[in-house]
């Protein structure tokens, strides 16, 4: 019987980023919680890795665990950084959320388990022969070249919005 | 022989997008600070995109369809995070608190 080294370091990894997940409901300073999330987006980066998603991780690793955790981190540090969650307290919104939540896992992890999924081939090539990011640069540019364009103009506008929105205006104007 | 599978099973795959989107479920409900919450809503974000390559690479059709929706769902996330912060600031400019339960003015 051998090991199959994949399989293990997959379990590996989702634990710890399970235990990040938690730890981020568990602590009571908010920057700790931004320094855990970023644990957890660091995780599933390296799950795409093991599913060769090559670019998607690459994009993961720039996008969230880079770029989103140091915009949380500089949002913490332009608010109120010292802020701290209350202990926790169980009245009856944290138990009605906590059940709903638990009985939402409980029914999906069933679903998940009572369903015979396709396993894949261990030699399926979906990348045609090319290497991930050049079967993505392709895709993007032939067969989703507008919702490319819609997205990025989305997020042009996004951005700035989030400029005019966060500017100091004056009262008086 | 048989051709061998892929070494990862795809329920154990599902199952990690099921408990991480749980607990961001949880903690965008019961959290009190803005930006805490909008952490969860990423969380939750990420479950869906584990969901989205797990197909691509392990679905009845493999293909890299599941890949590139999921980089859209990431360049979408980005927008919504850049958005919610700045909305956060500018509350914070106002009211001097980033708590859930002091944005109260629209409540009835």
């Amino acid at each position: 019987m051998s090991i199959s080294w994949p399989l293990v370091i997959f379990y590996v990894i989702a634990l710890l980023t399970l235990c990040c997940a938690v730890l981020m409901l568990s602590f009571r300073k908010v920057i700790y919680m931004a320094l855990t999330i970023g644990g957890v987006f660091v995780g599933c980066a390296a799950v795409y890795f093991l599913l060769g998603a090559d670019f998607v991780g690459v994009a993961q690793i720039l996008i969230y665990a880079g770029a989103i955790t140091i915009l949380i981190m500089f949002a913490i540090m332009l608010t109120n950084h010292e802020a701290a969650e209350p202990p926790l307290s169980w009245n009856l919104k944290n138990v009605a959320s906590a059940v709903g939540c638990v009985l939402l896992a409980v029914v999906l992890l069933l679903a998940v388990r009572s369903t015979n999924w396709p396993g894949g081939g261990a030699t399926t090539d979906i990348n045609g022969g090319n290497t991930n990011p050049i079967v993505i640069g392709l895709m993007l540019f032939k067969q989703y070249t507008i919702p490319f364009e819609l997205v990025s103009v989305l997020l042009i506008v996004a951005l700035v919005g989030a400029v005019i929105l966060a500017q100091d205006r004056k009262e008086d104007e | 022989m048989a051709p061998a599978n892929f070494p990862i099973p795809t329920g154990s795959l599902l199952a990690l997008g099921v408990l991480l989107f749980c607990i961001g479920l949880y903690g965008a409900l019961t959290k009190r600070n803005l930006i805490i919450v909008l952490v969860s809503i990423e969380l939750m974000l990420n479950a869906a995109n584990i969901n989205l390559v797990t197909f691509s690479r392990l679905g009845v059709a493999p293909s890299l369809s599941g890949q590139v929706f999921s980089l859209f769902t990431i360049t979408v996330a980005a927008a919504e995070i850049a958005v919610g912060l700045a909305l956060l600031i500018a509350v914070f400019r106002l009211r001097r608190t980033s708590e859930v339960q002091d944005l109260n003015v629209h409540k009835w």
